[in-house]
């Protein structure tokens, strides 16, 4: 047909573009050359700009080449006249943003912005703020951006109610944004300052309402989407908990002083992070962790001299102090008691409620109330199921509990891909219930049996429990935390999926260990139990490992002082 | 003119509405030598959009339809050959009716009334149409050069206008004082002389009672007429419509540009409300409780992949969707917007129509905003001349203004060989594409046609008051009784660029029951009140004030089937006029099904090729071959 276009074919364009490709490559890799040729021979002038510029701006993630800039501009400073250098500054600004045209994403470019624009004598904030908006315009998540808004919101000391205003612009066009959401739990707190006495990182009632009701909104709108819930944990959350010693314990027979802190620390030979004051005079000790692993732990141990612990006085002191938690405790050891402790109570403290606050619980009832309501209409929502089983151990752990496993069969149920992390969350909720129970039975026993437990946590919480029965669970296995139950005699752990026994391990006062039913396969797996030195009945039966020949003898060897294993 | 013009051709087109416009760029794109040619003095026909003055000849011509005589019908008699018969077509447009003009603001006849840009010699630009003095042009290759030079990515809405001034005749307005009326085709125009009890009070410029009400006077209104583009068609551009994936595919979106329509209406319980139809206007809503936003939202995403689940509608397929939205536990609010303003349909209608066309609003949230349409700056008759520009591109001839006087048919073969224009002279084609507004009363003489209500009005605010002014929204009024058609409004913000700051203007489209003011006006009085620069009842301050309004009614051909037609030959093709539809898919689908029909197995409107991959044949042998023009933009475009 006449008039018809000749168009090349498809084999001719993708030649034509391969030979285009090819150019394009020499060229790239000769700049390269050269740039790095100059910048080995300290030729770091206007020429190395260029031909960075060039390389950069088709490829702006060339981080060396950002470095070779700043070299460059460093060196330029010292020769230029002011003048000239603010035309320089004026070129790279112009030339940053054409990068970031060509990517938006690119940390070398926006560091490089971060970079130059504190360097400036008078930087021009304003348009920064303006160039972020830009960008934000174009992609609302972009969280590159977002880090550079925020740094330049710093440096020109933009109110924080402004910044406010510009996230709930970028929440309004599209509320998955978890760059403005983590911007208001920014701001929020510096809008609103506690009294010193509060607790910090907290809001004020009103406020806290608002946002809830916005983040409902949310939530209600899609609740599939996880940044609003995300933000909605933050709301209900609060601050991390103040650093405490939370047990003491001293043992004549061990002599050994025990020490439980409310976060793993690392406590180093010769640092001064704790002292001892025994009798009101310091004592230099050597600290060790239960499992002898140089490692952070909740639990630190030392061996204490005989002298602090003679029958001479009617009573010594012990007190340890934190020096970098700024706490300390004191416990008191009788004369004529073997033992002495002081301990937080898990019930004053509230110490497992730390994902949710429940310093306002008619707000945790009412927004609970309110997932009910989503729950209903979502039965399926696994983010509204997980937000009703933490309101709950928020407001009253052990009345919800019944309630709380429903919900929490429910949502396996409805994400099995997390079936496992599920499990072990459920562990962690009973095992917290059980020993605030225990706590209001004040006894030292503790029953775990029979709670489809997959794993133990907050074992650092049980320093002072003597018998604990871990049976009919789904334990792998007894994980090296165990060391620190110091004062454990009797460890039933029958019927469950044992594999190691890595925690059974210098637990001084340890005389009885049932691990019928498990899956031991070798003797060797029982060494452990060597560093115990009480245990005298060890029970086997029904291990892979009673099946092998030999395995009584190897184990006699093993542990000479174990005086009745029974497989 | 026709001295330039050559008499062979493959393809005729008679008529610059949208699938006729559409029809003759596929047709040039793929290589056929075009003529396409319109007996009006603009572009569109009944798709054009107009300057106010431009509306106001249009309406003139209307008026004076009937007085053009056969003063040129010349002597084609004698053109005839005896092998050969002729068919003639219509000399008189008679798809507008009842056109009725209010006008509600003074018109001071002291002021020198005329528009303040210049106005023009040649009448097509009386058109919105900025295209139209380069595409008049019978020659175009040597334009197009400056024409691509120039306009690369804007819209070429600076072409300087011809020096002449005209002053606007307002006759036909002047004579209205007496109130004449005219029915039947005639127009007829009322005037409110509202000026006449404070004509001799001096008017205070800054009036404390109205801060926020700016005065507007007839004459401001014909002063910055230019301002205004107004649509006799009022239509939207699905997101995910066909005119959208067409004017895509085909590259003619470069040549217009579009506003997102921003908000979604409704009116219940004689209020004015926003629909909250995207998830971020579910979010944003302030009127819905939070269960109402889930169950809201519930419902949509349910709408989205309906299909999928079948068991939520199958027990429903017997009912009406509104029987069936009383069943998914939604609010009568939420019932009220699903039904009228995303459905978009009627009470009637059934369970699977209302999720399909739920389904289809959705589908087009978000690709350009949040709302479903687009809106095509300076009006929806943009559109037609987009695609004239493609065809023209390719090497399409377009001639305004040039009657066809008849269809001749070769007695042996049956087939339309050639038309004979005005100036007596034979084109010759192998194929004839006629709009239905040109084909003889006898052609037609089995036809029914259909007919649209529309009104247009411009405001003096919006029929939603928000913090900004610049709104573009749609607005369905639901029938006041079972049986009536649902009124659709569309309200566009000055930023269109289709009216003047501080007002808006306001189409209003129904299929007709009665005359176009008997279909619309109760609508019009429940959303606006008349202007007075007087008083203002506190309650009526809160509707949006009418400066002035037009009622007429439009014919819908859109149904009409082909073989409706009596005596035209198969290789004469009929588009129809605008259809009542909001999108544009009935225009889009019939020239595509055309196109197949005259081209099987050709692809319709394809993407151009990319500059970089035209061959260049050694020294080109034929400079003049259309379609060359295309490599020079090319070379120009490559070289920006």
């Amino acid at each position: 047909m006449h008039g018809r276009l000749k168009v090349k074919t498809s084999e001719e364009q993708a030649e034509a573009k391969r030979l285009e490709r090819e150019q394009k490559l020499k060229l790239y890799q000769s700049a390269t050359q050269t740039v790095f040729q100059k910048r080995q021979a300290g030729e770091l002038d206007e020429s190395v700009l260029e031909l960075t510029s060039q390389i950069l701006g088709a490829n702006p993630d060339f981080a060396t080449l950002w470095n070779c800039r700043r070299e460059v501009i460093q060196r330029l400073e010292a020769q230029k006249s002011p003048e000239e250098l603010a035309a320089l500054v004026k070129a790279e600004l112009g030339f940053l943003e054409s990068c970031l045209r060509v990517n938006p994403k690119s940390y070398g470019t926006w560091h490089h912005r971060c970079w130059l624009l504190g360097r400036l004598p008078e930087p021009n904030w304003t348009r920064e703020l303006e160039l972020c908006a830009r960008f934000l315009e174009v992609d609302e998540r972009n969280f590159h951006c977002w880090d550079y808004r925020r740094f330049v919101a710093a440096q020109a000391a933009v109110p924080p109610s402004e910044e406010l205003a510009f996230t709930d612009s970028l929440i309004t066009r599209n509320f998955s944004n978890y760059s403005s959401w983590h911007y208001r739990s920014c701001l929020l707190p510096q809008l609103h300052p506690q009294p010193d006495s509060g607790p910090q990182g907290r809001l004020p009632e009103d406020v806290l309402l608002k946002e809830l009701e916005l983040v409902q909104n949310a939530f209600f709108t899609d609740p599939n989407d996880q940044s609003a819930w995300f933000y909605h944990r933050w709301l209900l959350g609060r601050a991390d908990p103040q650093d405490a010693l939370r047990c003491l314990h001293v043992s004549r027979d061990e002599a050994c002083l025990t020490v439980a802190f409310s976060r793993p620390l690392l406590v180093g030979p010769r640092t001064e992070t704790l002292l001892l004051m025994v009798d009101e005079s310091p004592l230099a000790v050597e600290w060790r962790t239960p499992h002898g692993r140089n490692r952070p732990s909740h639990v630190w141990i030392c061996d204490l001299p005989t002298t602090s612990l003679n029958d001479q006085l009617p009573q010594h002191t012990f007190r340890v102090i934190w020096t970098t938690g700024d706490t300390q405790k004191e416990c008191v050891l009788l004369k004529g008691h073997q033992e002495g402790w002081c301990r937080d109570s898990a019930t004053d403290e509230q110490l497992f409620r730390c994902e949710l606050s429940v310093e306002k619980s008619t707000v945790l009832q009412s927004e609970l109330e309110s997932c009910k309501e989503l729950q209903e209409l979502e039965p399926e929502n696994k983010w509204c199921l997980l937000t009703i089983i933490l309101l709950m151990r928020a407001l009253d752990p052990l009345l919800y509990e019944k309630e709380t496993l429903q919900y929490f069969q429910t949502l396996k149920a409805v994400d099995p891909m997390r079936a496992a992390y599920l499990d072990d969350l459920r562990s962690k909720f009973l095992l917290e219930n059980s020993v605030l129970k225990m706590e209001y039975a004040e006894v030292r026993v503790l029953q775990l049996a029979h709670k489809d437990l997959t794993v133990l946590c907050h074992l650092e919480q049980l320093l002072l429990v003597t018998h604990l029965d871990l049976s009919n669970n789904r334990l792998q296995a007894l994980p090296p935390a165990l060391a620190a139950l110091r004062c454990l005699e009797v460890l039933q752990v029958n019927d469950n999926a044992i594999e190691s026994l890595d925690g059974v391990t210098n637990l001084p006062r340890l005389q009885e260990l049932v691990l019928c039913n498990n899956r031991l396969q070798q003797p060797g797996a029982l060494r452990p139990l060597a560093s115990c030195p009480k245990l005298v009945l060890l029970n086997l039966q029904g291990n892979p490992l009673c099946q092998i020949v030999g395995t009584l003898e190897h184990l006699a060897e093993l542990l000479p002082s174990v005086s009745s294993i029974l497989t | 003119m026709a001295d330039g013009l050559p008499t062979e051709f493959d393809v005729v087109i008679i008529g610059t509405g949208l699938p006729e416009s559409i029809l003759a760029a596929a047709c040039s794109r793929s290589g056929q030598r075009v003529l396409h040619i319109d007996s009006r003095s603009y572009y569109g026909g009944n798709w054009a959009s107009f300057t106010f003055s431009g509306l106001l000849s249009w309406l003139k011509e209307y008026q004076q339809n009937s007085d053009i005589g056969d003063k040129s019908t010349a002597t084609w008699q004698d053109l005839i050959h005896e092998t050969e018969e002729a068919i003639t077509l219509h000399r008189k447009d008679e798809t507008i009716q009842h056109t009725e003009v209010f006008c509600y603001v003074r018109q001071d006849m002291d002021d020198n009334i005329e528009e303040i840009d210049d106005l023009q010699k040649n009448p097509s630009l009386v058109t919105s149409g900025t295209l139209s003095k380069l595409l008049d042009s019978a020659c175009l290759s040597e334009e197009m050069h400056s024409l691509y030079g120039t306009s690369h990515g804007i819209s070429a809405k600076e072409i300087p206008k011809n020096d002449g001034e005209i002053l606007l005749e307002v006759t036909g307005i002047e004579e209205s004082q007496v109130k004449e009326k005219y029915y039947g085709d005639k127009t007829c125009i009322h005037t409110f002389a509202d000026g006449d009890k404070d004509e001799n009070k001096p008017i205070v410029e800054d009036n404390t009672d109205l801060p926020k009400r700016n005065r507007i006077t007839y004459s401001q209104l014909v002063k910055e007429g230019r301002k205004f583009n107004i649509d006799l068609v009022s239509k939207l551009l699905y997101s995910q419509g066909l005119l959208i994936d067409l004017l895509i595919k085909s590259n003619v979106s470069r040549y217009a540009e579009f506003k997102n329509v921003t908000r979604i209406l409704t009116f219940r319980e004689g209020k004015v409300e926003q629909v909250p139809c995207s998830r971020a206007d579910v979010f944003n809503n302030k009127e819905l409780t939070m269960v109402e936003k889930r169950m809201l939202m519930k419902f949509l995403t349910f709408c989205l992949d309906y299909e999928q689940h079948p068991d939520e509608y199958q027990d429903f397929t017997q009912c009406s969707f509104s029987e069936y939205l009383k069943t998914k536990k939604l609010t009568p609010n939420l019932q009220h917007f699903v039904l009228h303003s995303i459905a978009m349909t009627e009470s009637s209608c059934t369970t699977i129509d209302g999720l399909k066309a739920t389904k289809n609003f959705l589908q087009c949230l978000g690709r350009f905003g949040n709302t479903p349409f687009l809106f095509p700056l300076y009006g929806q008759g943009e559109i037609p001349q987009c695609f004239c520009r493609m065809c023209a591109v390719f090497g399409g001839i377009y001639c305004l203004r040039h009657k066809v006087q008849c269809l001749v048919v070769d007695k042996e073969s049956g087939r339309c060989k050639a038309i004979i224009d005005h100036f007596g002279q034979r084109i010759n084609a192998k194929y004839f594409i006629v709009e239905d507004s040109y084909l003889s009363e006898e052609t037609c003489s089995n036809v029914q046609y259909k007919q649209i209500s529309r009104a247009v009005l411009i405001t003096d605010q919006s029929v939603l008051k928000t913090d900004s002014d610049q709104h573009i929204s749609i607005l369905i009024v639901p029938p006041a009784e079972p049986g009536m058609c649902a009124v659709r409004v569309t309200e566009l913000c000055s930023s269109t660029m289709t009216c003047m700051k501080d007002t808006h203007l306001v189409h209003l489209t129904c299929s007709s029951s009665k005359t176009a003011r008997e279909d619309l006006e109760s609508v019009v009085k429940k959303l606006f009140t008349p202007y007075a620069e007087t008083e203002i009842d506190r309650e009526e301050l809160t509707k949006p004030r009418l400066l002035w309004a037009l009622y007429f009614n439009m014919r819908d051909s859109s149904g009409i089937s082909r073989s409706s037609y009596s005596g035209l030959p198969s290789n004469v093709y009929v588009c129809s006029g605008p259809d009542c539809a909001l999108g544009n898919e009935h225009a889009v689908k019939q020239a595509e099904t055309l196109f197949q029909e005259i081209f099987p197995g050709e692809e319709f409107c394809p993407p151009p090729p990319n500059p970089e991959d035209i061959v260049f044949d050694g020294d080109d042998k034929q400079p003049e071959a259309p379609g060359t023009n295309n490599i020079i933009m090319a070379k120009l475009e490559s070289s920006e």
